[in-house]
């Protein structure tokens, strides 16, 4: 013990200082956290706040871009702002253009990096900082899965943005997160016929996929899909996430008696490895006495933009496309259109139908209640979104609709015209049993 | 008091006094108020400060002390964090075992690679732990996805196990972490005025172990072994001519760091279930190393602040966008306020690395002992009394 000059009667007036200190929050009639409402981050006041955490940096920089377009687009449509967009086609016609249940919509964004731990990171400040009663966005199924679960813990809807993962709604689903997007089983389920129809039946496909869920499940649907109908897989290889050179994995494609490349990339990825598999020549290539062919499962026009010339006469699948012709989709890409100067991506379109869902979703309900707001999406049927008739389903909050099988465009007209829709497949031909992967939703978590 | 002399007590009760009340320090501006966006009061943000306060303290016991630059430290705070959610899955949802083994594994995992690294010094040792803790990340992220859940990560599910907790899972929750039934995101609010503040469980639990590092840290630069590990960074090439063989001192040092870097996983995974593999990618390591420099290496208090000065810019300047600055700007004419908004527009929101590379190059330059010698610097500019005794802890030296 050295000295120090910390004396008996000192350190008694500190302690009477700080106990007093301490106990004066009592005094101050304390409010548990959130206990008043029920739920986590009950809207006080005149505004609501949502939480849009979108990749604004890595691999899905281009899509977290026009997902945050979207959405600053969907709040100023709900608060009266603009044309009105798609709510004046929705079917439902909760939504009057006053904000939700009649509090003006506010919104808070976030980067994600395209990683789960800052993706959680930027919602948490989300939730806990800025009071954020919903959280959307992700593009990236990785992220997706990771700030879903974060949502069910913390009591928040979570509105799943572009995730194509069977895993979001299967064997990761969340009793509080809901997904408007398709999945890779849909994809694969699309694909198959056209690809037949298109590249006979006796094809040998081979592999790339990136090296996380989606990728997985993107592939596992491809090939399940396809060796139905009688191709062989020769190899699958996997590419990390972050890679951005992709000549070293297209190399030995051609050598492994493989005549079909299947990509499963999105994104910045994809636009890298298709770029590396054109300049190795794999289009003009000859294998086993056919055509060399490549096959992007999962499709969109920022996409074909990166990729350029590379996607002409390429087969994919998408969500959805700006070129279709219902009245929804007109509207949506007219007044996007308008706000931005070029038409919108699926990315979009999914991230900005979410948000209305979520907002009408609300004003049935009558609450910003979770619970509430789940049950009023659960088995929700509507129209007027740009998919056609699509349902909420109730046993894994998967939306089902139709899929769109698009092929690039030989000759486009300008340079959003990039993709010309070859099939819409419909919904009853992609939907399957709720069961099929597993998992569990649990029950819905209000928080507080 | 504790067994340290004035000095070190006073800077201990600084510690504690600023963990305590952290939640008032990091919310001073009203919660309606344009600065409340500076505001850093939330659960997640403090538990961070103080978790990776505890990294950068145990990696200033290696580099602070011996000199040895590790730039692999992320793969013990990955292994930390993978151990603690297996621990939470498999075992119990109480939060103790989880921090207790993946401190262990940790320590066990730094043995290892220290064992092999050690054998090299300067640049050769930093390349080694680089090595390691790159091939520790391509592991997790890929070969070994079935243990770390892959680039995904490895989260809490409905149906584990969790053998000591029982029908736990009967409510259709996770349950989420606890210390014996206070759950770590538990959190009371309290209202004063404009302001609000926020006490969370799991903040002063990471808060006290944080404490704790801090005094064992403290105990170690003052203690015989710390003093052979200063002299291990002035000359080894001496020490080792004098008949000494200073490798299972750099080897202790170096399992301790490991276990303060295991100890941070841990904790992070308490308060969050969830390891994710680009804990353990070279950038992270980096971010330690930036820590301990910025607030001023082999000073006891400097990577502490090191590590919250870095972890606020990622967390508040990356949040500020272009919607905030026009609010912040509305009061001008349009086209000034468009104009700042077009200059300060790189270096907020994802432009923040940049604004922290600039603060970095400055405090290098023109502060080399980091923090910790700015703070010393503006005391001196306003203490009275010239001050003559140099203190054991003013060793504000750049590391070599």
């Amino acid at each position: 013990m050295s000295k120090s000059n910390f004396t008996r009667r000192g350190l008694l007036k500190t302690g009477a200082l700080a106990g007093a200190g301490l106990s004066a929050p009592t005094l101050f009639s304390p409010v548990w956290a959130d206990g008043h409402a029920g739920y986590t981050n009950a809207p006080a006041g005149g505004t609501v706040t949502l939480g849009f955490n979108v990749p604004q940096s890595g691999p899905y920089a281009d899509e977290g871009a026009d997902e945050l377009r979207a959405y600053e687009l969907a709040v100023e449509h709900l608060n009266g702002g603009g044309d009105g967009g798609m709510m004046n086609t929705f079917s439902s016609n909760a939504l009057k253009g006053n904000g939700i249940l009649g509090k003006k919509v506010e919104y808070v964004t976030g980067d994600t990096q395209t990683k789960p731990d800052a993706a959680r990171a930027s919602a948490k400040s989300m939730i806990e900082k800025d009071g954020a009663i919903m959280i959307t966005g992700g593009s990236s199924s990785g992220v997706a899965v990771a700030v879903q679960a974060l949502c069910q813990e913390a009591g928040i809807i979570f509105m799943a943005g572009l995730t194509h993962s069977n895993d979001t709604t299967g064997k990761d689903k969340k009793a509080n997160g809901f997904r408007h997007f398709f999945n890779s089983y849909m994809s694969g389920a699309a694909l198959a016929p056209i690809l037949g129809a298109n590249y006979g039946k006796d094809r040998k496909a081979y592999h790339l996929t990136a090296d996380y869920n989606w990728g997985y499940t993107t592939e596992e649907a491809v090939r399940t899909s396809t060796e139905a109908m009688g191709w062989e897989t020769v190899a699958a290889v996997k590419t990390p996430l972050a890679q951005t050179d992709f000549k070293d994995y297209v190399a030995p494609v051609l050598q492994s008696g493989a005549d079909v490349l299947v990509l499963n990339h999105y994104g910045g990825n994809m636009v890298n490895s298709l770029t590396s598999a054109v300049q190795f020549g794999l289009r003009e290539a000859q294998a086993n006495g056919k055509n060399f062919e490549i096959i992007v499962p999962l499709y969109s026009r920022l996409m074909a933009k990166g990729a350029g010339e590379n996607v002409k006469g390429i087969f994919g699948s998408t969500n959805w496309h700006w070129s279709l012709t219902d009245e929804g989709s007109k509207a949506f890409v007219k007044s996007f259109g308008t706000k931005y100067g070029f038409p919108p991506s699926q990315a979009a379109h999914t991230c900005y139908v979410q948000t209305l869902l979520y907002a009408d979703a609300a004003e049935r309900a009558g609450t910003f209640n979770p619970c509430g707001i789940a049950e009023a999406l659960e088995g929700f049927e509507f129209d007027g979104m740009g998919n056609g008739k699509t349902l909420y389903r109730a046993e894994d909050h998967q939306c089902f609709k139709d899929v769109l099988v698009v092929k690039g465009k030989e000759n486009p007209t300008s340079e959003f015209d990039l993709l010309e829709i070859v099939e819409v497949t419909p919904a009853a031909q992609v939907t399957y049993d709720a069961s099929i992967f597993g998992g569990d939703l649990g029950t819905c978590n209000p928080g507080a | 008091m504790f067994g340290l002399n004035a000095k070190d007590t006073r800077l201990l009760l600084i510690v504690i006094g600023l963990v305590v009340f952290a939640p008032f320090l990091m919310n001073p501006f009203p919660t309606d108020s344009g600065l409340a966006q500076f505001n850093a009061g939330y659960p997640d943000l403090m538990q961070r400060f103080v978790i990776f306060g505890i990294f950068a303290i145990g990696f200033n016991i290696l580099f602070g002390l011996t000199g040895y630059l590790s730039f692999g430290h992320a793969a013990f705070l990955g292994a930390g964090s993978y151990a603690a959610v297996w621990m939470l899955k498999l075992l119990t949802i109480n939060v103790i075992p989880a921090i207790l083994i993946s401190t262990l594994v940790a320590g066990a995992f730094a043995l290892l690679i220290g064992f092999i690294s050690l054998r090299r010094s300067g640049i050769y040792f930093s390349i080694l732990t680089l090595a390691f803790a790159q091939m520790a990340f391509a592991l997790a992220a890929s070969v070994l996805t079935p243990i770390t859940g892959g680039e995904t990560g490895l989260q809490t599910a409905l149906n584990d196990p969790r053998i000591l907790d029982g029908a736990a899972s009967g409510t259709g929750n996770i349950p989420a972490p606890a210390l014996f039934g206070l759950e770590m995101r538990d959190s009371w609010d309290w209202v004063v005025g404009g302001w609000s503040f926020t006490f969370n469980a799991g903040y002063y639990l990471a808060g006290l172990f944080m404490i704790g590092a801090f005094y064992l840290s403290i105990l170690i630069f003052r203690s015989p072994f710390g003093l052979m590990l200063k002299a291990i960074k002035t000359n080894q090439t001496r020490l080792n001519y004098t008949g000494l063989n200073s490798r299972p001192y750099t080897l202790a040092a170096f399992v301790i760091s490991g276990m303060y870097a295991g100890l941070a996983g841990g904790l992070m995974a308490s308060m969050d279930p969830l390891a994710g593999a680009e804990r353990m990618q070279w950038t992270a390591s980096g971010e330690v190393v930036l820590m301990a420099i910025l607030g001023g290496a082999g000073t006891l208090i400097g990577p502490v602040l090191g590590a919250g000065f870095i972890k606020y810019f990622e967390n508040i300047f990356s949040k500020i966008n272009d919607n905030v600055l026009h609010q912040w700007f509305a009061f001008m004419p349009d086209g000034i306020e468009n104009f700042l908004v077009t200059i300060l527009h790189p270096f907020v929101g994802k432009g923040w690395h940049l604004t922290l590379g600039l603060v970095f190059m400055l405090v290098v330059i023109f502060l080399p002992g980091g923090l910790v010698e700015g703070g010393q610097r503006i005391g001196r500019l306003f203490s009275r009394k010239k001050k003559t005794d140099d203190s054991p802890n003013a060793d504000t030296k750049p590391a070599e």
